[in-house]
């Protein structure tokens, strides 16, 4: 599954610069609030859906490498964070339904917790 | 940079002898919905000064209304009282907010009360919100629950404690519920923080091994006293006065002051 589609059938805001999504393969899903859990819990290439905003979430993706985050609630982060991210070449992107929504629409669409 | 060094601690000399406190700096009183019954301002007091304390810091959850009247209660004794909330941010992190005075308190309060959702105690399950006078005599209760997140971000908290010339102490940092680590999984890095706090659950050293990342900020340990038998009081300053400002040189190790955690195992 490419991160195009998944942004076209989830509606989802693009927080950062666009680029050609449709390159981007999103092997995993991961969520979590916990910042500590999400950094031994996510998987590289993985999407991570959270409703936290706070700009550590961007050194946590680029640690991780991962495909993108998934912001939910409409939670924003600030313009820093969202530089910070540009800068780091991470994808943010932004929905106001909640994590157990986003979650079920991407379970729908296959996207399962590990990559297979 | 060198010579305002030089000049400073010149300065120093000339001043007052630096003093000791011994101090608490995370004291809840029966606001705290998850506080005692029994801390009440003069038995605050009582304790502090029984266990050799002369300063202490009151930090209810979100709230301030018990700070004038602890302070009240302490007046004319060695016993300094600082004004204090212990802030929850939108991520769930605790911090504590140490101030000079209640008016600049009273501000950071305005903030939180816009913030804090409204929502109505359960006294049953999380217990009473009571504001007293100075000797512990009820005034009424707070009926909107104390214990939740406020919608002031990490980062915003910390620009508006800063700007109203507080300190801004993330609270037992160890701790899985409303610490530091576990939700925002490290310091900020581009924030000034003035100190951390770790719980009494554990030691100085088995914080710092645990946790390298913590290492490089001045660590504080509190009781986080909910009861009147959780003091720790281990904190000792070595500060001209007990105000803000000399608690930050204190942390920053310059112009004399210091402080270091003692030991109480």
């Amino acid at each position: 599954m490419n991160l195009d589609e998944i942004i076209q059938i989830l509606n989802l805001k693009i927080l950062t610069n666009s680029k050609d999504f449709s390159t981007i393969k999103v092997k995993s899903g991961y969520c979590s609030d916990l910042l500590s859990c999400v950094m031994t819990g996510a998987e590289p290439e993985g999407l991570w859906i959270t409703l936290m905003s706070h700009s550590n979430i961007v050194a946590v993706a680029a640690l991780l490498d991962l495909a993108a985050i998934i912001i939910t609630e409409d939670a924003q982060p600030d313009q820093q964070t969202i530089d910070k991210a540009n800068e780091k070449d991470i994808i943010m992107l932004s929905s106001p339904d909640p994590n157990y929504e986003v979650i079920g629409q991407l379970w729908e669409l296959g996207l399962r917790a590990t990559k297979n | 940079m060198g010579t305002w060094f030089t000049s400073n601690q010149k300065l120093t000399h000339k001043k007052l002898p630096l003093k000791t406190y011994l101090s608490e700096l995370h004291v809840h009183t029966v606001l705290s919905p998850c506080a005692g019954v029994e801390m009440i301002p003069p038995l605050i007091v009582k304790k502090a000064l029984d266990i050799g304390l002369n300063l202490i810091a009151i930090t209810d959850h979100n709230a301030s209304e018990n700070v004038p009247a602890v302070i009240k209660a302490a007046e004319g004794s060695d016993l300094t009282v600082l004004p204090g909330m212990e802030l929850q941010t939108e991520e769930d992190v605790h911090i504590l907010c140490l101030f000079d005075t209640v008016e600049q308190l009273n501000k950071l309060q305005e903030l939180v009360d816009k913030t804090l959702p409204d929502i109505k105690n359960n006294v049953e399950f999380f217990g009473e919100q009571f504001i007293v006078d100075q000797t512990g005599e009820f005034i009424q209760r707070k009926e909107r629950l104390l214990i939740n997140s406020t919608q002031l971000s990490f980062d915003e908290a910390f620009h508006a404690v800063t700007e109203l010339g507080g300190l801004f102490i993330p609270a037992h940092v160890n701790r899985q519920a409303f610490g530091l680590i576990d939700h925002l999984g490290f310091v900020p890095p581009d924030l000034d923080i003035d100190a951390l706090e770790i719980s009494r659950h554990i030691s100085l050293e088995e914080a710092k091994t645990k946790f390298p990342q913590i290492k490089s900020f001045p660590l504080i340990q509190s009781g986080d006293v909910h009861y009147i038998d959780d003091f720790l009081g281990v904190i000792q300053f070595i500060i001209e006065k007990p105000t803000i400002a000399e608690l930050k040189q204190a942390f920053m190790a310059i112009n004399g002051r210091s402080f270091k955690v003692i030991s109480h195992n």
